[in-house]
């Protein structure tokens, strides 16, 4: 049965090193037990434990070890390759020996901390130490790739962090293409009146940034435009651009907006959706005056032209520009980038979904992005707090954690309301006097300055009640609850349920994975937690980067976050990108496969398996012949070889057999 | 003392979603059966089902193959190749007497920690219960057999009684 | 389409009305209906809290017999119908009460596999039948009828089968369908007062009263249900109600009797003069 088994005497010196990741192994794996096992199998010369194989002095160790002991191969049991396998075969590479004649075993991840059996988890141990063993034997010298790197970047999503990354990377000399699904960019943070804690105006932020942004001369803006396709991989990414039509010329309209004055529809008539459906607006509009590009546009669902075709066409006759254009077609732009910033961020959770709160059935009950509209100065209001049917508010309940830290919607706690809704608490104080009331699970202020802001709050005379609302009713037991809204609600400080009768009720919605956030992480290949929101490669030490080199995260499509955190996330996502262009190249894992010629027989079997086309068949040899800088290493050809004549690097047949014999010893 | 059969099970982990997820499980300390060793894979589409025979001919009790959910994949479509061979295996298996979940094909995500202890768990103990599959131990008694066989038609071709050309 | 009927006491006692008014509709509807053949009592609320197990295995042997058919079973009263769907959770999700149960049954020569569907017979119309379909049948509209629609809670919860938990609407579209005006009111599933209108009258009738009032208040000539507890406590406790609070004489009524009067069936088939206050006067007065 050692039919690939190398003589015991050809075997060469192997080292072997286990980590005791202070107690982290140690406490579940006894790592004495497997040095000493180690010790016996053929080839190793060199077996040592040590606390911290990854500290300076754990690395120096092997880079001494492979040079006094004339080392030909490595094996470290430690945590997970994913973490630390960059580092050992950088202290291989120290010590003189090929970086790729080294295995990593993962006994931190894989056993002692998922193992509660000390025997158990040291035999597992042990199995795995034996497989990497067996395998670092057949291991190759190998020389990792280095592709160019594309230096222009594409950012996805207009919203603060996409502005924020986007003007980073352009201020940093890249090129840059900022690509938003909606009219104008600002994303969700246009829609605020002021932001908290400091209360400044969102607007008075926001606008520089989105002026600088369509006055960036390296920054290409694309509105209403989205990614339809990637292909390539880091540092050469082909990415597809869809663009939306808006039937009026971009680079002719100066946002007069002389148009809208003209439409045949003399009263605005139709929901407004920047305004969260409050306001109306024409066939002919632009969001909001500040809305970048300035360019106005037509929604072809409600314009007289489009339904009927039989419209005079006002607004076209009114341009003295011409920047109409009736005919405009959806037009699809292909452009290279080296890497891509995604910044899609959230969508507010839709109260429909928690009914007890009577949203849709009650006029009185709001969602908190509703109220910002109907705070700001420009929104349908100018900021009079007023209700759907004109009346004033006297008393307003404020319900935080709706969609949030709920098992019946999302368990995630959505990290703004509770500031957000003190900050709304206070506008809404402020702009029409009422009482406010602001019913809480737990207060979560934990950030610069937010403890203090609610503090604030509190001296302002808000009212706090913690309790989860059970239900808002217009029901009236008494009649001073006649033609209120009534919050039912255990006060869990005082000890009983109360009934808090308001005129406005406001929902803190809590942030959601965009609706579609699936189908965009499958288009950018990266992947989502099971919350939906985008997956980072590391929660701690990769935030903003992705499995998928060259593509990063920021902002709120990874996990909510307020706009500092996102503002700093973007500027991390930018550097990230910045890091990659600037070196000029990257190094490729050499993982991919190639024929061997002698053996290949010219089936063809491999060539249709290949989804990055990297497989060709050479008609005069009748071979097949991989293309090692479109191969992306998945093997699955080396696996459907029949004649076994593909070889994977660091994924041979005879590596992953005697990984097989090694745990099965 | 009767001590409770341990079965071992060998494990093919693609290394962006299932092995992502295993990590996932060991940061989340999530505590589950040390009967699973795992090897990684880039894709699970790599995984030949010779490894599979090879796992189970040196003693394996069960096989567990891990991928990315359909759609998922890393390398866009991997684990379709990964699926259409190894329900074909898992046929030829069965003809082989292997079957009742000794091998089993689970989609894992890398956000999925919690369905690589769900998985090992079961397959442990439905493996357990099945008992030790011992290929490596039938070999040998085939073996006999046929060394048994081979001998008594040796002795009877020593006689010349046999007419049978090989 | 085919459907197995229990009963329950209810239908056969109290909520006489219903069980009439069901199957007359069901019929007129061409919805074959098959009384559950040896049904015993589904242990209602009480038994549950007296032995667990018992009462799994009692109503577990009314699922048994069903599943003898491959039909679904409808089981109007709320009560039942809770207890016989939590039967089906309890039996699925635990392995070790199932053995218990499945043991029991097969003392009495009886087995059961979990296959069994419980329906509410306002499932079935809405979601089998369709509002499109009963809308043909409708000859005789409830028009100008004002209703406050009434879900009870056991219907919706726990488990909502069929309807939100919080904001039930399926009834809603029945008295849509038929042509009456739904009084949209909060109570839907508030409280009725359950068994306390009988153990602790001065909570149970409170809670009966606020729903009779506002209900009224509202501007609705009758309440229609789906559970006979909620029209017995609703129903027949106004006397009471009217000298512990005051007098709000409005009827209750079954949403198969609504749909029956609306499908033309005569009232004699409805059960509609079995009601305590006499809904002649809403029915007449639209």
């Amino acid at each position: 049965m050692s039919e690939n088994k190398p003589k015991q005497e050809n075997l060469p010196r192997i080292g072997f090193y286990v980590c005791h990741c202070g107690s982290n192994i140690s406490s579940m794996v006894d790592v004495a037990a497997v040095q000493k096992y180690a010790a016996g199998l053929p080839g190793v010369v060199v077996s040592r434990d040590y606390k911290y194989m990854c500290s300076d002095p754990g690395q120096e160790m092997i880079a001494k070890d492979i040079k006094e002991h004339k080392l030909e191969r490595l094996v470290v049991s430690a945590c997970s390759p994913n973490l630390h396998e960059e580092t050992f075969r950088k202290a291989a590479a120290r010590g003189g020996l090929n970086p790729f004649y080294f295995q990593m075993v993962n006994i931190r991840e894989h056993v002692a901390w998922v193992h509660t059996d000390k025997k158990a988890a040291t035999e597992k141990a042990m199995q795995l130490v034996s497989a990497a063993i067996a395998r670092v034997a057949f291991h190759q010298a190998l020389d990792k790739k280095r592709v160019p790197v594309d230096p222009n970047v594409m950012v996805v999503g207009g919203g603060i962090a996409g502005i924020h990354a986007a003007l980073t990377l352009a201020n940093a000399g890249k090129k840059v293409t900022l690509v938003e699904r909606e009219a104008t960019i600002g994303g969700h943070m246009a829609l605020f009146d002021k932001t908290f804690p400091t209360l400044d105006c969102a607007a008075c932020i926001l606008t520089p940034k989105m002026s600088a942004v369509k006055a960036h001369p390296n920054i290409t803006l694309w509105t209403y435009s989205e990614v339809e396709k990637v292909e390539g991989y880091v540092g050469n990414y082909k990415v597809t651009v869809k663009r939306k039509p808006r039937y009026v010329k971009e680079d002719l309209c100066v946002g007069c907006m002389e148009c809208i004055d003209a439409c045949v529809f003399k009263e605005a008539k139709f929901a407004d959706k920047f305004n969260q459906g409050l306001g109306k607006r024409k066939p002919v509009y632009i969001d909001f005056p500040q809305a970048t590009p300035k360019v106005v546009l037509i929604d072809k669902d409600t314009c007289l032209h489009f339904k009927t075709g039989k419209c005079k066409q006002s607004c076209a006759t009114a341009c003295d520009r011409k920047a109409f254009d009736f005919n405009q077609k959806e037009e699809t732009k292909e452009l290279q980038v080296g890497a891509i910033v995604l910044a899609t961020g959230f969508k507010a959770f839709d109260p429909a979904r928690s009914p007890q709160y009577g949203y849709g059935r009650y006029p009185g009950v709001y969602t908190a992005l509703e109220i910002e509209r109907l705070v700001n100065a420009s929104g349908p209001t100018s900021g009079e707090i007023t209700l759907r049917d004109g009346k004033h508010p006297k008393a307003v309940g404020i319900i935080h954690c709706v969609g949030s830290r709920d098992a019946k919607t999302n368990k995630w706690c959505s990290r703004v309301c509770c500031m957000y809704s003190l900050k709304l608490a206070h506008l809404i104080k402020e702009h029409s006097g009422a009482e406010v009331y602001n019913f809480y699970i737990d207060m979560r202020a934990p950030g610069k300055a937010y403890e203090e802001f609610y503090d604030k709050l509190l001296g302002e005379g808000v009212h706090f009640i913690r309790g989860r609302v059970d239900e808002v009713t217009d029901w009236a037991m008494t009649p001073d609850e006649e033609g209120k809204l009534v919050l039912r609600v255990e006060d869990t400080l005082a000890g009983f349920v109360r009934r808090i009768p308001v005129d406005m009720v406001v929902l803190s919605t809590g942030l959601e994975p965009q609706a579609d956030a699936q189908e965009v992480r499958r288009r950018f290949n990266i992947g989502c937690g099971t919350e939906g929101f985008f997956q980072e490669r590391h929660p701690k030490l990769a935030p903003v980067n992705t499995f998928t080199d060259g593509i990063y995260i920021a902002g709120a499509c990874q996990a909510p976050r307020d706009i500092p955190d996102t503002v700093a996330q973007a500027g991390a996502a930018a550097a990230e990108a910045l890091a990659l262009i600037d070196a000029g190249f990257v190094e490729l894992e050499p993982n991919t496969s190639h024929v061997i010629e002698d053996e290949c027989c010219g089936c063809k079997s491999c060539v249709p398996l290949c989804p990055y086309s990297a497989i060709t068949f050479d008609e005069v040899k009748k071979k097949a012949v991989i293309n090692e800088v479109l191969c992306k290493g998945c093997g699955v050809c080396a696996a459907a070889c029949p004649s076994g004549s593909i070889v994977q690097n660091l994924f041979d047949d005879d590596e992953i057999f005697s990984e097989i014999r090694g745990i099965l010893k | 003392m009767n001590e409770q059969f341990e079965p071992k099970i060998v494990a093919f982990f693609c290394n962006w979603c299932t092995y992502t997820a295993a990590d996932l499980a060991g940061v989340s300390r999530l505590k589950y059966a040390p009967n699973v060793s795992v090897i990684r894979v880039m894709c699970s589409g790599r995984v030949d089902p010779q490894f599979v025979l090879d796992a189970f001919a040196r003693g394996a009790d069960g096989v567990l193959l891990g991928g990315c959910h359909p759609g998922d994949c890393h390398y866009a479509e991997g684990n379709y190749k990964t699926l259409r061979r190894m329900r074909m295996l898992e046929r030829m298996l069965k003809g082989m007497g292997i079957h009742d979940g000794r091998f089993r094909l689970e989609w894992i995500s890398g956000a999925e920690g919690d369905k690589v202890k769900a998985v090992i768990n079961d397959m442990t103990k439905k493996v357990r219960a099945l008992g030790p599959l011992d290929l490596p131990g039938k070999f040998k008694e085939w073996d006999k057999e046929m060394e048994e066989l081979e001998a008594h038609v040796n002795k009877d071709s020593k006689k010349g009684e046999t007419t049978h050309a090989r | 389409m085919k459907y197995l009927y229990f009963p329950g006491c209810s239908l056969k006692g109290t909520g006489r009305a219903y069980e009439e008014s069901f199957l007359a509709v069901f019929k007129a509807l061409g919805l074959e209906v098959r009384e559950l053949e040896d049904w015993n009592c589904c242990g209602a609320t009480a038994y549950m809290s007296v032995d667990e197990t018992k009462s799994y295995a009692l109503a577990g042997r009314n699922l048994a017999i069903a599943e003898r058919e491959d039909l679904d079973v409808i089981a109007p009263c709320s009560a039942c119908y809770l207890v016989l769907n939590k039967t089906q959770h309890g039996l699925k999700d635990n392995p070790e009460l199932r053995r218990k149960v499945v043991n029991a049954l097969k003392s009495a020569g009886l087995d059961y596999k979990g296959k069994v569907r419980v329906r509410h017979p306002l499932d079935v119309l809405i979601n089998d039948v369709g509002v499109e379909k009963l809308a043909k049948f409708i000859k005789n509209p409830l028009k100008g009828l004002k209703i406050a629609p009434y879900y009870g809670c056991q219907v919706v919860r726990p488990y909502s089968t069929f309807d939100d938990q919080y904001n039930p609407v399926t009834m809603d579209k029945l008295i849509e369908a038929v042509g009456a005006e739904c009084v949209s009111w909060p109570l839907k599933t508030r409280c009725c007062g359950g068994s306390l209108t009988g153990t602790l009258p001065e909570v149970g009738l409170k809670l009966a009263y606020i729903l009779v009032k506002e209900a009224k208040k509202r501007g609705a000539a009758a309440v229609v249900t789906l559970c006979p507890l909620c029209q017995f406590n609703l129903d027949g406790y106004q006397d009471q109600i009217a000298r512990k609070f005051e007098r709000v004489d409005i009827p209750t009524l079954y949403f198969t009797q609504i749909l029956g009067l609306a499908m033309g069936l005569p009232e004699s088939e409805l059960g509609i003069k079995r009601g305590i206050i006499s809904a002649q006067a809403a029915l007449a007065g639209r």
